[in-house]
């Protein structure tokens, strides 16, 4: 699997926020096995140098960063924090997050492509958090997007897969482009579905970080979405309304 | 001069934007600025010269889904 030429070897994507300390996030990353971490940008005060310290604490991880705009709902604050993203981090990945509706944290589909389009033209490598709507999908490869990452369901809701039709449909549409369910995702067995399907990656966070035990719960997300990556490679039988008895009838005693 | 710093109002020298980074505490923390909405790289904060009324973001590093 690569994103914008970068190969990769684990599938899980992972969020950084909300853990109880940054120690169990850190031992967290180590055992999902995740090699891309998503980071995000907030007003720093000079006092207090919150960030600082945890930049560092990532930077020890060894690990890729994706930083968000999350909280945007302009194109102008996302075209921005992007820019200042792109500098403190040193990345020309974003994941791009516009939001349209505060209940929902649904993405405005409209603001994302034109920011996507912006960011692009600007030599960013850009991964839209947008909806299974295959049109937008086509705007934002249009815009130069070539990884697109819709929901599984609203942010942190932890409801899984939606609308598994959707999604089904957003793989067959775009075989050539890197799929990542990105939010949504509460269970291990939620990631495992999605892999199923023929996604190329899982972005989660708030399963892991408010999970009791979060480096646990990493570990099992790792191996949940390799599973699941095995069971799509292996093509899953089809599925069926009636029985079809697995041992074979043929010879079967006390029968005429 | 009075310009707002991540929304708080605040009273800095000055004159420029890499002063006042400097001014503020920040000196050599890892961090992104904007003025007025509009990203100001570090390499053209010295020529960035502030004025009353400026709202200046600082942004570093946080937690991110």
């Amino acid at each position: 699997m690569d994103f914008y030429g970068v190969a990769l070897g684990s599938r899980l994507l992972l969020g950084t926020a909300g853990y109880p300390s940054p120690a169990i996030l850190a031992e967290a990353v180590r055992r999902s096995g995740a090699e891309v971490v998503t980071v995000s940008l907030r007003r720093e005060s000079g006092a207090e140098r919150a960030g600082q310290g945890f930049w560092s604490l990532i930077r020890e991880l060894g690990v890729r960063v994706l930083p968000n705009t999350a909280g945007c709902h302009t194109v102008r604050e996302a075209v921005t924090t992007a820019q200042m993203a792109r500098e403190v981090f040193g990345t020309s990945w974003i994941k791009l997050e516009v939001i349209g509706n505060h209940d929902t944290l649904q993405p405005d589909v409209f603001g994302l492509v034109e920011a996507a389009g912006l960011l692009a033209a600007d030599g960013f490598e850009v991964f839209p958090y947008t909806t299974e709507d295959l049109v937008v999908g086509e705007r934002l490869v249009e815009a130069g997007c070539r990884v697109l990452m819709p929901w599984g369901a609203p942010i942190g809701s932890g409801r899984g897969l939606n609308n598994l039709y959707g999604l089904r449909a957003m793989r067959a549409h775009f075989p050539d482009i890197p799929l990542v369910v990105d939010a949504g995702i509460g269970l291990p067995s939620q990631a495992a579905a999605a892999m199923e399907l023929g996604y190329d990656a899982v972005l989660l966070n708030t399963a892991v970080a408010r999970a009791g035990d979060p480096a646990l719960m990493a570990a099992a997300f790792g191996q949940a979405i390799e599973a699941g990556r095995q069971a799509y490679l292996a093509e899953p039988m089809p599925m069926r309304d009636m029985a079809v008895p697995s041992t074979p009838v043929l010879g079967l005693a006390f029968r005429g | 001069m009075k310009i707002l710093v991540n929304n708080a109002a605040r009273e800095i020298a000055g004159p420029s934007l890499a002063d006042a980074v400097e001014q503020l505490g920040f000196g050599n923390a890892v961090v992104a600025t904007a003025v007025d909405g509009d990203f100001v790289p570090a390499r053209k904060r010295a020529s960035m010269m502030l004025r009353d009324g400026h709202a200046v973001e600082v942004l570093a590093p946080m937690q991110g889904g």
